[in-house]
C-alpha cells in the first residue's frame, strides 16, 4: 500500500517498522511531528522531554537496556544533545540507537542554518541522509541495522523539505525485534577515562570499517548517464540535480559520512568534469578535495540558504550547458531567481538582456511584505507592549514571543537559543552594573523556561544577578504546533501527568520576589514590571494566559465607535492584526478579534466597546 | 534528453496562514494520487505559519523529483488573496493559468499604515496573464454555508481545469475533511467548479 507521507512521518513508520520500542525529543521545527506520530503508536514509548539532551540519553539508556531507541531533534537540538553525544559515540550501543537531525537550511524557524553532518564527522559515527520520505522509510531501518552491526550511534539527518515534503511511501509491516539482554559492561559504558581512553581506539577501529562498508554500501548508488559531466550529491540536493541535469551521470550518497573514498576517486576519474552540489556547507567537497581530486562546488553552489533546481540549474547547470547544452533542463536556466547572484557576478536580472518574461511578472519591489505575526488575541502582545512603553532592554528567547521583536512592538533586544534571556540579562548587568539592570527585563516561555531557562535563573541568584524574568506562560509549546511539556500536565501521548508549579520552582531556585500577572491585564502588567525591575534582588513575574489557539470558546468580539474615535491610532500600536484604520476611524475585524480586550486598554477616547454595546 | 518538468504537472497554492492552503494541497494531492505517477507536495511550518504569507507547492507526473517549483514553471497559480496572487506571480510559467480569489487581506504594514494594499491588483495581473479566472471565493463559501471553505471554492475551480477525475476529488475531499464537515465543503468545492 502506497500512503503520501511527509519525511517526518515516514520516519515514524520507519522506526516502528524497524521495532523501535523507546523514542524521546524535545518539539523543533523541523522535526516536531516524529514523536506525535510515534506517539500514536501503541508498541513505542514516546515522550516529549524537557530538552535534547535529556531525549538522547533517555534514548541512551533504552539501546543500554536492550531496546531499540530513537532520539529526534532540530539541528540546535543537536547542540543541546551534543555533550551525551560525544562520549556516545565512544560507548556504542547495545540494541541499536538512531539520532535524527532535522536541520533547517533556509532558516524557515530556525535562528542559524548550521550544517549538522559535521557532528557525524567529530563523533565519527555514520550519517545517513535521504532523499525523499521513501528513503526516509528505507534509511530508518538500515540506521538500526547499522547500529547494531557497527556498535554505533547512527545521524540520520533531515532538512526541512525532506522533513516536510510529502511523497509517496510503500509501507510494510512491524518487525518484532526483541529485547537484547541487559549486561553490565563498565568498561563499555563507564566512561572514566582509562575506559575512555580504550574506547577511543575502538572509535576509530569502527571508523575505517564503516569506510569500508561505504564503499559497497546500497545507500550509496552510481547513475551513469553522460560522462562529460558528473555530479556527487546527497539527500534534497540530489532531486534538484536530477530535475535541472537530467542528462549527467550521478553518484549519489546515501552515507555521507564515512565517505568511500575508492568509489569517489572512481566516480571522479571516469567523468570529464566532476562537480559536488550539497546544501550548506561544503562538507563532501572538503572531503574529496583533501584526496587530491579536483571538483567544482562551493565557487558555485551557494552555501547559505536552501537550494533549488533553478539555483542549481543557473549555477552548475550554466557551466554545463556551454558545452553540453542537452544535458540541461532548458526551463531552469531561463528564469532569473530574484535576489540570487547570478554566475559573473551580476545579481540574476540584472544581466545586460533580462528575461522577458521575468520583466513581466516579477513581484514588484514595492509590494508590501507580510511577516509572520502574533495572533490576535495573543497573550504575549500585552507584555511587548508594555515594554516598548517602558523602553527597557529585553533579553529574549525562542518560541512564538521572538516575534515581540518585529514592528510594531519592536521589544526586543537579543535572540541567541533556547533559554539564553537570562544569561544575557545577568551578563549584561554585570557588564554594566546593577543600576542599569534596572532596565533589563529577561523574557522566556514556559516551555523554554523548563527546556534550559531554570539554570539561567539559579546563575542570577547565585551570583548576585538583580534581573526581573518574565515567564510568558502560555500553558503550552505553542511555536511548534501546541506539544505538551512538564507544565501542561499531559504527557506526548496525551496521558494526565504531574504539573510542575513554576511559582515553585522560581521560589526554590532562591526568588523570594515572584508575582503572577494575568497578561490581558496592561496596567497590572505594567505596574509588576516596574516594582520588579526596581527591586534590587532577583525578580520572576508569570505572565499567565493560555495560548489564544487553545481557546474553545470564542469571546465577545470587539467594535470601535467611530463617533467616539479620537483618531489617535492608539490601537494600531498594539500590531493586531485585526485592527485597522480607515475612514478616520479604527475598524475591527469582527472575524479576525479573539475578545482579548487589550485595545479597550490603549484607546484613550473609550470608543472600543464589546460589538453590539459601541453605540450606546 | 527529455525535458523532465513537461511531464510534471506543477500547481502553486499560496495564500496567508489560516486561509487553509495546508488542507487544499493535501486534497488536491489526494485527488492527483489517482493518476497513478508520483505525487510530491512541500509546506511551510512554524514561524513562517502565523498569519505570514504561505505557500503549499504541488507536483504531480509520471517521475517527479524536486519537491517545490521553480519560479516560471508553476501550471496553475491557485491564489487565496490577491496581493498573494502578485507576490508569487513570478513563479506562474507563460501561458500558465493564474486563479485568484479576489479578497483583499491587508498585511500588518498595510494595517499599521507604513504601507498601502496596491490599487487594481487585477487589473495589473490582468494585463500580465492571458489565462486568468477571477472569482469571489469568500461569496461563494458563504453560499456554501461556511467561509472558512474558501480553500475548496478554489479547488473546485481548479478541479476543473485539470485531468483528475470527479471521483477521485470526492474521494480526496472524504478523506481529507473531518466527516461533519463534509457536505459544506463538497458543496463549496461545486460552487467552484461550477466558476
Amino acid at each position: 500500500m502506497r500512503e503520501l507521507l511527509i519525511g517526518n512521518h515516514a520516519l515514524a513508520r520507519g522506526a516502528w517498522e524497524a521495532g523501535v520500542r523507546v523514542a524521546a525529543a524535545y518539539p523543533g521545527t523541523p522535526s516536531t511531528e516524529i514523536i506525535e506520530a510515534l506517539a500514536r503508536y501503541p508498541e513505542v514509548y514516546a515522550e516529549w522531554a524537557p530538552n535534547e539532551k535529556v531525549a538522547l540519553e533517555v534514548a541512551i539508556g533504552a539501546s543500554i537496556g536492550g531496546a531499540r531507541s530513537l532520539a529526534a531533534m532540530k539541528h540546535v537540538g543537536v547542540n543541546v544533545a551534543a555533550d551525551p553525544l560525544m562520549t556516545l559515540a565512544y560507548t556504542g550501543v547495545n540494541a541499536g540507537l538512531v539520532l535524527v537531525s532535522a536541520d533547517d537550511p533556509g532558516l524557515f524557524s530556525s535562528q542559524n542554518e548550521q550544517d549538522n553532518r559535521f557532528y557525524a564527522r567529530m563523533a565519527q559515527i555514520p550519517c545517513l541522509e535521504p532523499a525523499d520520505s521513501q528513503e526516509v522509510k528505507d534509511m530508518v531501518m538500515q540506521a538500526f541495522n547499522l547500529s547494531e552491526e557497527f556498535d554505533t550511534p547512527v545521524i540520520l539527518r533531515l532538512t526541512t523539505r525532506i522533513a516536510h515534503s510529502y511523497s509517496l511511501v510503500e509501507l510494510g509491516d512491524r518487525q518484532e525485534v526483541p529485547l537484547k539482554s541487559y549486561v553490565k559492561q563498565p568498561a563499555k559504558y563507564v566512561m572514566l577515562p582509562a575506559f575512555g581512553k580504550a574506547r577511543h581506539v575502538v572509535v576509530e577501529e569502527r571508523c575505517l570499517k564503516l569506510a569500508a562498508y561505504a564503499e559497497t554500501a546500497p545507500l550509496n548508488r552510481v547513475e551513469w548517464a553522460d560522462r562529460r559531466v558528473g555530479i556527487i550529491t546527497a539527500g534534497i540536493a540530489y532531486q534538484y540535480v536530477k530535475e535541472a541535469l537530467p542528462g549527467v551521470s550521478v553518484l549519489k550518497l546515501g552515507l555521507t559520512y564515512p565517505l568511500p573514498e575508492k568509489l569517489i576517486c572512481d566516480f571522479v576519474k571516469a567523468v570529464k568534469t566532476c562537480y559536488v552540489v550539497e546544501e550548506l556547507e561544503p562538507f563532501l567537497e572538503d572531503q574529496i578535495r583533501a584526496w587530491g581530486l579536483g571538483v567544482i562546488g562551493k565557487e558555485l553552489v551557494p552555501r547559505e540558504d536552501e537550494l533549488s533546481s533553478a539555483i542549481v540549474a543557473r549555477t552548475v547547470g550554466s557551466q554545463v550547458a556551454a558545452v553540453a547544452p542537452e544535458l540541461v533542463a532548458p526551463d531552469l536556466t531561463a528564469v532569473a531567481l530574484p535576489g540570487m547572484r547570478a554566475p559573473g557576478g551580476q545579481r540574476a536580472g540584472e544581466g545586460p538582456v533580462p528575461d522577458a518574461r521575468e520583466t513581466t511578472t516579477a513581484a514588484p519591489a514595492e509590494l508590501p511584505g507580510r511577516p509572520p505575526l502574533m495572533c490576535p488575541g495573543c497573550p504575549h502582545r500585552g507584555v511587548f507592549y508594555v515594554l516598548k512603553k517602558l523602553r527597557l532592554v529585553v533579553a529574549g528567547d525562542i518560541g512564538c514571543y521572538t516575534l515581540g521583536a518585529t514592528p510594531p512592538l519592536q521589544a526586543m533586544d537579543s535572540c541567541i537559543c533556547m533559554g539564553a534571556s537570562l544569561g544575557v540579562a545577568m551578563g549584561l548587568e554585570k557588564a554594566r552594573g546593577a543600576d542599569f539592570a534596572r532596565r533589563v527585563v529577561g523574557v522566556i516561555g514556559d516551555s523554554t523556561f523548563l527546556h534550559s531557562g531554570m539554570t539561567g535563573l539559579l546563575d542570577m541568584v547565585y551570583n548576585g544577578g538583580t534581573g526581573t524574568l518574565i515567564i510568558l506562560d502560555n500553558s503550552t509549546t505553542a511555536m511548534t504546533g501546541h506539544q505538551d511539556h512538564p507544565g501542561t500536565g499531559y504527557t506526548a501521548s496525551h496521558q494526565p501527568a504531574p504539573k510542575v508549579d513554576l511559582e515553585q520552582i522560581a521560589r526554590a531556585l532562591g526568588v523570594h520576589r515572584v508575582q503572577v500577572v494575568d497578561s490581558y491585564n496592561l496596567e497590572t502588567l505594567e505596574r509588576a514590571i516596574q516594582e520588579e525591575t526596581a527591586a534590587r534582588e532577583p525578580s520572576v513575574i508569570i505572565a499567565r494566559r493560555p495560548c489564544a489557539l487553545l481557546k474553545k470558546e470564542k469571546e465577545a468580539v470587539y467594535a470601535v465607535s467611530p463617533a467616539n474615535c479620537l483618531s489617535c491610532r492608539y490601537c494600531l500600536d498594539l500590531g493586531c492584526p485585526a485592527i485597522s484604520f480607515s475612514d478616520g476611524h479604527g475598524v475591527i475585524d469582527p472575524v479576525l478579534c479573539n475578545g482579548c480586550g487589550l485595545c479597550t486598554q490603549v484607546c484613550p477616547g473609550e470608543a472600543i466597546r464589546k460589538a453590539g454595546e459601541e453605540d450606546e | 534528453m527529455k525535458k523532465m518538468s513537461n511531464d510534471v504537472l506543477n500547481v502553486l497554492l499560496v495564500g496567508v496562514g489560516g486561509q487553509g492552503t495546508i488542507l487544499a494541497g493535501r486534497v488536491l494531492s489526494r485527488a492527483a494520487i489517482s493518476l497513478g505517477g508520483e505525487v510530491k507536495v512541500s509546506d511551510i511550518h512554524g514561524m513562517a505559519q502565523r498569519g505570514g504569507s504561505v505557500v503549499t507547492q504541488v507536483r504531480f507526473g509520471p517521475r517527479v523529483y524536486a519537491p517545490v517549483i521553480a519560479p516560471g514553471t508553476a501550471d496553475f497559480l491557485v491564489a487565496f488573496e490577491k496581493l498573494e496572487a502578485r507576490r508569487w506571480l513570478p513563479y506562474l510559467k507563460a501561458g500558465g493559468c493564474l486563479i485568484v480569489n479576489d479578497q483583499e487581506m491587508p498585511p500588518l504594514p498595510v494595517l499599521t499604515g507604513a504601507a498601502t494594499y496596491p490599487a487594481d491588483l487585477v487589473a495589473v495581473m490582468g494585463k500580465l496573464v492571458q489565462n486568468l479566472v477571477v472569482l469571489d471565493a469568500l461569496d461563494l463559501a458563504r453560499r456554501a454555508g461556511n467561509v472558512k471553505t474558501v480553500n475548496m471554492v478554489l479547488m473546485g475551480a481548479l478541479a476543473r481545469r485539470l485531468s483528475i477525475s470527479r471521483e477521485a476529488w470526492e474521494e480526496a475531499l472524504a478523506a481529507s475533511v473531518p466527516e461533519r464537515f463534509l457536505e459544506v465543503n463538497k458543496k463549496a468545492f461545486n460552487l467552484g467548479w461550477e466558476q
